[in-house]
């Protein structure tokens, strides 16, 4: 009867394994038919070095480089902004702070990442934008640039919780070595423990960049729906994500060319994160057998 | 810029005898007393070795004389602890420029994860000498004084974690001398390493002995008697016998010290 029981509870246990990975498949797999049929008929170099993406109007261009420079623009303010103070914060936490500053801080920073999306979406365009506005005289509306410090706020925690982790497991060793040297505080974090985490606080970065690429409600209310090939950051832009919900939400007809753009542009999305995910996955590998 | 010039010259010429000495020192690791007043004074260029069981305090009273212990929570000192008459842990002290003075050496070898090169001119680099000429000839000369030069003067850009634990040790060993320390502490540096390894640093630090104070910690009775000069018996927080290693090792005078160095007990 017990023999019974655990059998039961492995093969349920087996069956939710499963189908996660039916789900991600099939995702994959719709993604890829869809994406396909769009091919049929948009040729991939067009896709790939048009500069246009107009599919809604009558004078159609399918060129995904301003949609892809939209969300590259606003995922590199987001890095810039996110990575230095993400990593100051981890040093602090890690090396500085005293071990009860490390227990509430922790957690307070990592609530960041809780706040719902659709609120630092409202908080760029009603509060960062104006405040902006008032010594970037051109500033748009809606632009790259306050999305993107606000998704840098939002990724804080990506970098440096997992940052701090990577400097935590730093063998003490190295610490009294550097300091037995004579080294200072700044000098033992900057020059031992940085490059000993390294890899650490690189899959920190990658993984916050795909968070970056990813993000949807944020870009989608404060960076506009204008898609645009500009490095401009106080210019409306429109990123991938951002083109997906305005397609799935509007009125296109189930089927048609125009509802098949949305794939192609997932797909696009997916192979980025897809690709950082693996890097960061090879880089934590190799970073597990150097302390083992 | 003027700065960093003047880092470079060291001045050689004048080699103080550095001493040791501690007042009235107690250790208290919050209310738990590991160091239980001790008075001693460690001579200038000679080995003296620290022996005794595990928890004795022999690592906690040699750590202190580079503030090793700052780092250790709940940790605080009663008494004085004085290099040349002057008193380290009093609150002018600037402890990174102790440190460069004092010279650790830990039991298991701890290179850092960079070049062999990088590992031995880390601690000038930490003063702000950038100049590579002056740099490799430290470097080279540091490499030199352990026996490690001829081993991997052509791998000097490999990692250091990829040489042996004995050669990762001299590297360690290395890497302290290149700041020039009067003194060099050693929390027993053996203790990880083969035989031959061991051996190779005992006749190291005989050698070395003629440049700097030497202080050793060690588990290993042998190794106390065949390099130091001085021998320090410690028990439960105290220092029982302090003497001439063959004295020490020979006739000592305290019951305790007897006991342990025939194998008694610890």
């Amino acid at each position: 009867m017990r023999k019974f029981k655990e059998a039961i509870i492995e093969k349920s246990l087996l069956a939710s394994a499963l189908v996660t990975i039916l789900v991600t498949l099939g995702i994959i797999l719709v993604l890829s038919f869809e994406a396909v049929n769009f091919f049929r008929e948009v040729p991939i170099i067009d896709f790939l070095t048009d500069t246009q993406w107009t599919p809604l109007f009558s004078d159609k261009h399918f060129g995904i480089l301003p949609l892809l420079s939209g969300t590259l623009l606003t995922s590199f303010i987001a890095i810039a902004f996110a990575v230095p103070v993400g990593l100051s914060i981890s040093i602090y936490i890690s090396e500085y702070a005293p071990k009860s500053f490390r227990r509430t801080i922790k957690p307070a920073l990592e609530l960041l990442a809780a706040v719902p999306t659709v609120v630092y979406g409202f908080f760029a365009l009603t509060v960062v934008t104006p405040f902006l506005q008032t010594f970037i005289p051109g500033l748009s509306g809606f632009n790259s640039l306050s999305a993107g410090l606000v998704m840098g706020i939002m990724i804080i925690p990506f970098v440096s919780s997992l940052s701090e982790d990577a400097l935590h497991a730093v063998p003490n060793s190295l610490r009294e070595a550097a300091y037995g040297m004579g080294s200072t505080k700044l000098q033992n974090s900057f020059r031992v423990l940085v490059p000993a985490a390294s890899s650490g606080i690189i899959v920190s970065i990658i993984l916050a960049i795909s968070r970056a690429i990813g993000e949807t409600m944020i870009v989608a209310i404060a960076a506009g729906q204008q898609p645009r090939l500009t490095f401009d950051p106080t210019v409306p832009v429109e990123t991938i994500t951002t083109y997906i919900v305005q397609v799935s939400l509007g009125d296109v007809q189930h089927g048609s060319l125009e509802y098949r753009t949305i794939f192609a542009a997932g797909i696009t999305l997916f192979i980025f994160t897809f690709l950082l995910n693996t890097i960061s996955y090879r880089i934590r590998k190799k970073f597990q057998e150097k302390y083992e | 810029m003027s700065k960093k010039e003047k880092g470079i010259v060291i001045d050689k010429s004048i080699k103080r005898k550095h001493k040791l000495e501690t007042k009235g020192v107690k250790v208290f690791y919050d209310d738990f007393m590991a160091i239980k007043g001790i008075d001693m004074t460690i001579k200038a260029n000679k080995v003296t070795a620290f022996i005794g069981p595990s928890g004795c305090g022999k690592s906690t009273f040699l750590r202190l004389f580079n503030r090793m212990n700052d780092y250790v929570d709940g940790f605080r000192l009663e008494g004085e602890v004085r290099i040349d008459g002057e008193n380290i842990y009093k609150k002018k002290i600037n402890v990174e420029q102790l440190r460069k003075q004092v010279g650790m050496v830990f039991q298991k070898p701890n290179p850092f994860p960079k070049s062999i090169f990088e590992n031995v001119a880390y601690g000038l680099r930490i003063q702000g000498i950038n100049d590579k000429r002056y740099l490799s000839e430290k470097v080279e000369d540091s490499l030199k004084q352990v026996a490690l030069w001829d081993e991997v003067k052509d791998d000097l850009n490999k990692s250091a974690i990829a040489l042996s634990g004995g050669q990762q040790q001299r590297l360690c060993i290395a890497r302290t001398l290149a700041v020039e320390p009067s003194i060099i502490l050693m929390d027993e540096p053996t203790s990880a390493l083969d035989p031959l390894s061991t051996a190779k640093i005992e006749e190291l630090i005989y050698e070395l002995k003629e440049k700097y104070s030497i202080v050793i910690v060690t588990h290993n009775m042998q190794q106390a008697g065949r390099i130091s000069d001085y021998t320090a018996f410690f028990y439960l927080g105290e220092l029982i016998e302090y003497d001439r290693t063959k004295k020490l090792f020979t006739n000592p005078e305290k019951q305790q010290t007897e006991n342990y160095i025939t194998g008694r007990f610890g």
